[in-house]
């Protein structure tokens, strides 16, 4: 199977780059119904089944960048890099033999993250899209059935999450628990 | 062409009689039938299907968070649990991934055996498949264990050379772990020549037997178009016309070496599913013939750092495992650990077209569609 030429889906979409290991577009959130339907019915791509869709978590960090202070000596300065939860899209077409077209949409922030649903066009997000907001809490726009798939519906965190603490729920121990956070 | 309505999920109009209630019905978690823990909740108009929603869950226990708390390696181990019926299978897809990511190559003789323990674990998963549906169709035992029986020396092999009957564990990230003695090979050829003697039995058992056409003919028809639009892959695709076998496609390890044919189906129900996997028995022994004819002597593991560190990156590898595509979709950031690993499993998507399969069918007809469509509990749920 051959990949993808995405020359002239960049072309089309001047907006849409590579990310940084060169291999998939990242999209703007508010563009991505409008690439999916242009992939699915432009010649070129054909994109007619959606393999794989998935999330990724990405926590805020801080990074030291070299900089010149007022006076202009070199300092390191500190920079704040947002976290944020990249759902990345593997496309195939079947009728083509080619693939995959992997793209990748990045939320605002962590909190009450929301991104379009692909569901419409793809019946195989139903469930994959379902897994997501389940482990990651992505409220997907458009989902016929947004609801828990793996975990039960009255569990509040999500598990998949980097930041994510399981909940000390142990039996009682009568000696003092060696591991810190544990219970008495 | 497709549409954003043309796909969405289908909707019974429900016929509201004055006398008439809708029953409820919650087939599992323990039925029988639902091979595992699994639970469907379906509505009915007398029997007739009118709604069905699937629950999961039962089994999770968060096998993607726990990989990533691990080392590359110690994953091995884990992805056997995953379809614990076909063990060898999840390993190559994880190990294919993990030498994409890592640039790691692979010697000849360890690709031969690949294809040779990958193709028995089909015949493995197929058999199981077709002896389970006859059985969910009422024919208790009988055809059940004369698959079994023939599984049970395949898994003697597996024994032989992993030293486990089905967590094997047995691929290394660029090899295998031992090699397999010409005693092995020897014993392998002589079951891949008795085999087809098997599937003729079973043929002629089976494939002509009126209440399997007449339970199973015109039921749970897939459509080839809702079929690709819904991520339907492995046997229950190619039952719905659609020539799509990733070894011939996409041609991983050494696939494009061997002559063999991708059965399809034509109309898609049950009886198609069924039949699908009963050929592709047949094509898995031609396979499996040609790659013991020609398995060459050497190194079976190429040089692997004992930690792996692959450099940032990602990558999506996929096999065609007996039940459909199997992916792994790997983001390393330079450490010993993944920084995210995701199955593709292709027992849970699936499934997304249970509901649309079932509805209008009658409840026992439930059983046989579940069936057909071949999934794994431990995969599903991860």
């Amino acid at each position: 199977m051959k990949p993808f030429d995405i020359q002239p889906l960049t072309q089309r979409f001047p907006f849409v780059h590579a990310d940084a290991f060169g291999n998939a577009l990242i999209v703007p959130a508010k563009n991505l119904v409008s690439i999916v339907e242009w992939i699915q019915a432009s010649r070129l791509y054909l994109c007619d089944t959606l393999s794989n869709v998935t999330g990724v978590d990405f926590l805020p960090k801080v990074i030291e960048e070299e900089g010149k202070d007022s006076e202009g000596n070199s300092v390191k300065i500190k920079k704040n890099i947002p976290g944020y939860i990249e759902v990345v899209y593997h496309f195939y077409s079947i009728e083509l033999k080619r693939g995959p077209l992997t793209i990748k949409v990045r939320s605002n922030g962590r909190d009450n993250v929301r991104l379009p649903s692909l569901m419409p066009h793809y019946r195989s997000a139903e469930f994959q899209e379902r897994e997501i907001f389940d482990l990651y809490g992505v409220y997907f726009e458009g989902h016929y059935d947004l609801r828990r798939l793996l975990m039960w519906e009255s569990f509040e965190d999500f598990p998949m999450r980097k930041d994510y603490v399981p909940p000390n729920d142990n039996e009682y121990e009568p000696i003092a628990s060696r591991h810190s956070g544990g219970d008495a | 062409m497709n549409t954003s309505t043309g796909y969405a999920p289908r909707n019974y109009k429900i016929v509201k009689h004055k006398d008439k209630t809708l029953l409820e019905v919650a087939m599992g978690p323990h039925h029988p039938s639902t091979h595992g823990v699994f639970r469907m909740d379906v509505k009915l108009d007398g029997e007739t299907i009118i709604d069905l929603i699937p629950y999961f869950g039962y089994l999770h226990r968060n096998h993607e968070k726990l990989a990533e708390d691990m080392t590359y390696f110690s994953t091995m181990p884990y992805t056997d649990r995953l379809d614990y019926l076909c063990s060898m299978t999840n390993n190559w897809a994880y190990a294919l991934t993990v030498e994409k990511l890592a640039n790691i190559s692979v010697p000849e003789r360890a690709e031969y055996i690949r294809v040779i323990i990958g193709e028995l674990t089909r015949l493995v998963n197929h058999m199981l498949l077709v002896g389970f549906y006859i059985n969910d169709l009422g024919a208790i035992g009988t055809p059940l264990l004369y698959a079994l029986r023939e599984r049970e020396k395949i898994l003697d092999l597996f024994e032989w050379a992993s030293g486990a009957r089905m967590m094997c564990n047995y691929l290394r990230f660029g090899g295998i772990r031992e090699d397999v003695s010409d005693e092995w090979l020897a014993s392998c050829n002589k079951l891949v020549d008795a085999f087809p003697y098997f599937l003729d039995e079973y043929d002629q058992l089976l494939t002509g037997n009126e209440i399997v056409i007449s339970r199973s003919q015109g039921v749970g028809v897939l459509s080839k178009e809702l079929a690709i639009n819904a991520g339907i892959t492995g046997p229950m695709l190619r039952a719905s016309g659609v020539n799509y076998d990733l070894r011939k496609t996409d041609s991983y390890s050494i696939y494009d070496r061997f002559n063999f044919r991708v059965p399809l189906g034509q109309f898609g129900d049950c009886y198609d599913r069924f039949m699908l996997r009963l050929l592709e028995m047949r094509e898995s022994i031609t396979i499996l013939k040609q790659a013991l004819r020609d398995i060459p002597k050497g190194e079976i593991q190429s040089k692997v750092p004992p930690v792996l560190k692959p450099k940032p990156g990602e990558a999506y590898g996929r096999i065609e495992s007996p039940k459909g595509e199997l992916g792994f979709y790997l983001v390393s950031d330079g450490s010993v650990n993944p920084y995210r690993y995701r199955v593709r499993p292709p027992s849970l998507i699936n499934l997304t077209l249970l509901r649309d399969l079932c509805i209008g069918h009658k409840l026992a007809d439930t059983i046989i569609i579940f069936g057909s469509i071949d999934i794994v509990l431990g995969e599903v749920d991860r």
